[in-house]
């Protein structure tokens, strides 16, 4: 009886102590939540949900302050892996995006490189005072650079 | 003459097919004649499209480089006669189902003068691997079995691994195509020659020549060129007539009953497969010094008046080469490049043939169609299924998209061959549906690999900000603190000045 007894104890306590390590040693499952998030988000930086970007975004989410379907790029498709991930309830995308690319009119541009300093991804070349270009292979369309630009000679144009 | 050994390989399911091959193989190859106009697209290959070297109005000779590979995964394009370049346009191709795709368009002087000899080697004594494998990269080589993949590349990765044997793929397993089987007959030396040049650029001692039961003909050819050649590496084999058996892993499971590993590929398990007009191009190009300009092809089916083996020049339309067979029968309806499995259907003829372009299928819409009904899961696809997979189970994860559980039921090691399709008794349409979920899979992917660029600029540009931040503010305390070394006095002098060069200006 008082083998079996202690026996059983002396599981618990380890268990215990065992228990108590993990949570103090190992990486917050908090942060690794964050980063999962943000592994789903599609990294355009563009801030249209109202955050700097993705990973505040991320941070966000987790935190519980902000809905899943503030994504426009990521589209329904990120709402729905966002809700499997989380155990949330799937909502509809609060404002649709279509994946587009920034095209700079080479004639209408200063080259003040505004638009350079904008993008988040450095997907915008050019000296100063002369033509700017996007990188159309690296640029996610965020449309950080159009507002900055004092001649508007940027657009976006779908992606075919 | 080796003898040939029937090896009974175990090869899971695979079907019995009835082969339409008899109506192709009846007449000798015919060479159909150079057209007025060549449209070569700048994509015949896996890999990047090649880039055009040559201008509009510029006069090209046969054989003469006109798109050249840029380092990437790729093959040159050449001049498959000799003309004048008259537009680089989007041109329908086959390999878009008839949408269009950039081609160089040349219009042909009738003269077919070749360009120049290169410096091709000629014979293969004292010739290097490495001197072969560039000679070959140059030939615009790639894959004629229909998958097109650029054989010098294919070569080069298989050197870095522990290769035993080159298996050269004669089986030709699909209904009505008869290309491979024509060239064997007529063409076995160029076949076995070629096999001796992959054998030293590869620097391996065994080659495998396979031929599927149901070609005595070609098999017989092939012995006597052996024969002639008197190369005891070379050994030629037969195996049976089962569809899908001349699928590259396949092929290699019944050669040397060693199964390719899921997601891997046959040098993994010590094998390269080639097609046996692969190894004939090389020959022509290696030795008689021809760039891969022409092609043989099959023309056939329920819609073609006579069907036949041509030899046509890279470039010549489908529908060039369909009117020199003698044209469309009447209840032609459904054209196809490639074989009725798993060939690609053409919204127009005018595509040009390509490198890989191994036949021509004119049909009755009605040899293949059949209402769909709802699975009742019989399970026959898995029964026929040569990779083991549950198509029923792919296909019911396929229409509800979830790409993780077709992921885990391997579609991605799906070889497309169809057979599921053709015992379904619902009709279900079951490998263009993985098609699709595969295109999605890719699609998936690529999209990741995009966010994660994304992300790694974002990062690596918030650290150079910082990086600047942190100089600029160091550089500041700097100043500061030698204006603070300099003593009040000094700083009213500095500031006096400043504020008289302000006046001034």
């Amino acid at each position: 009886m008082i083998t079996a007894v202690t026996t059983i104890a002396l599981i618990a306590l380890l268990a215990g102590l065992a228990l108590s390590f993990a949570s103090r040693q190992l990486p917050s499952s908090k942060r690794d939540l964050v980063e999962s998030v943000n592994d789903l988000l599609p990294q355009t930086q563009c801030a249209q949900c109202g955050y700097p970007g993705c990973r505040p975004y991320a941070a966000a989410i987790v935190e519980a302050s902000a809905d899943i379907n503030l994504c426009p790029p990521g589209g329904q498709a990120t709402v729905e892996r966002l809700a499997r991930l989380l155990g949330k309830d799937v909502l509809p995308l609060a404002k649709a995006a279509q994946p587009t690319v920034a095209v700079i009119d080479e004639n209408a541009c200063i080259g003040c490189g505004h638009c350079r300093n904008a993008c988040p991804v450095d997907a915008i070349v050019g000296a100063h005072q002369l033509m700017h270009a996007v990188i159309e292979s690296e640029c996610t369309g965020c449309e950080l650079c159009v507002a900055p630009c004092p001649v508007d000679c940027i657009s976006m144009r779908p992606l075919a | 003459m080796t003898a040939a050994t029937y090896d009974l390989g175990k090869l899971h399911g695979g079907l019995r097919l009835p082969a339409h091959k008899s109506a192709s193989t009846a007449a000798p190859i015919r060479n159909v004649p150079i057209p007025a106009q060549l449209i070569l697209p700048i994509t015949q290959h896996v890999g990047e499209p090649a880039q055009p070297v040559v201008g509009i109005g510029e006069h090209v000779l046969r054989g003469q480089l006109i798109a050249d590979h840029d380092g990437a995964l790729g093959a040159p394009v050449h001049a498959s006669s000799s003309g004048t370049v008259i537009a680089i346009e989007p041109w329908p191709v086959t390999h878009r189902h008839g949408d269009p795709s950039p081609c160089i368009v040349i219009e042909c002087d009738g003269d077919d003068r070749p360009v120049a000899p290169g410096n091709t080697p000629g014979n293969l004594a004292g010739s290097t691997p490495e001197a072969l494998l560039s000679q070959i990269l140059r030939g615009g080589i790639v894959g004629l079995g229909g998958a097109v993949f650029p054989t010098a590349q294919k070569l080069m990765q298989a050197r870095t691994g522990n290769l035993e044997c080159l298996i050269l793929n004669g089986v030709e397993c699909e209904p009505y195509i008869s290309c491979d089987d024509m060239l064997m007959r007529e063409h076995a030396a160029e076949i076995v020659g070629g096999a001796q040049v992959l054998m030293q650029a590869l620097q391996i001692a065994t080659c495998f020549v396979v031929v599927e039961s149901d070609k005595p003909d070609a098999l017989e050819h092939l012995g006597a060129a052996l024969a002639d050649l008197a190369d005891e590496r070379i050994i030629l084999k037969q195996v049976p007539t089962i569809y899908p058996s001349g699928g590259e892993d396949q092929l290699v499971q019944l050669v040397t009953n060693r199964e390719v590993p899921s997601g891997g590929l046959p040098t993994d398990v010590g094998c390269l497969v080639q097609n046996v007009g692969t190894a004939a191009a090389v020959f022509n190009w290696i030795i008689n010094g021809e760039p891969l300009i022409s092609r043989v092809t099959t023309v056939a089916g329920d819609g073609i008046v006579n069907p036949m083996n041509v030899r046509a020049r890279i470039g010549t339309t489908v529908a060039d080469i369909v009117d020199f067979t003698g044209g469309y029968a009447a209840c032609a309806e459904h054209l196809i490049i490639g074989g009725p499995l798993t060939g690609k259907s053409m919204s127009t003829d005018r595509v040009p043939l390509v490198k890989g372009t191994n036949s021509i299928l004119a049909v009755k819409k009605s040899s293949f169609a059949g209402r769909e009904l709802p699975c009742i899961r019989c399970g026959d696809c898995a029964a026929v299924c040569p990779v083991q997979l549950l198509p029923q189970q792919l296909f019911w994860h396929a229409r509800a998209n979830n790409e993780t559980k077709l992921r885990d039921f391997g579609l991605t090691d799906c070889i497309e061959c169809g057979c599921c399709d053709l015992v379904c008794p619902s009709h279900i349409p079951l490998t263009a549906n993985f098609r699709i979920a595969k295109g999605r899979i890719q699609e998936l992917a690529d999209e990741k690999a995009r966010a994660a660029r994304a992300r790694r600029r974002f990062e690596a540009r918030n650290a150079r900000l910082e990086r600047d931040k942190l100089k600029r503010d160091n550089e500041l305390t700097q100043q500061k603190e030698a204006a603070k070394r300099a003593g009040p006095a000094a700083i009213a002098a500095i500031l006096k000045r400043k504020q008289q060069e302000k006046e001034g200006d």
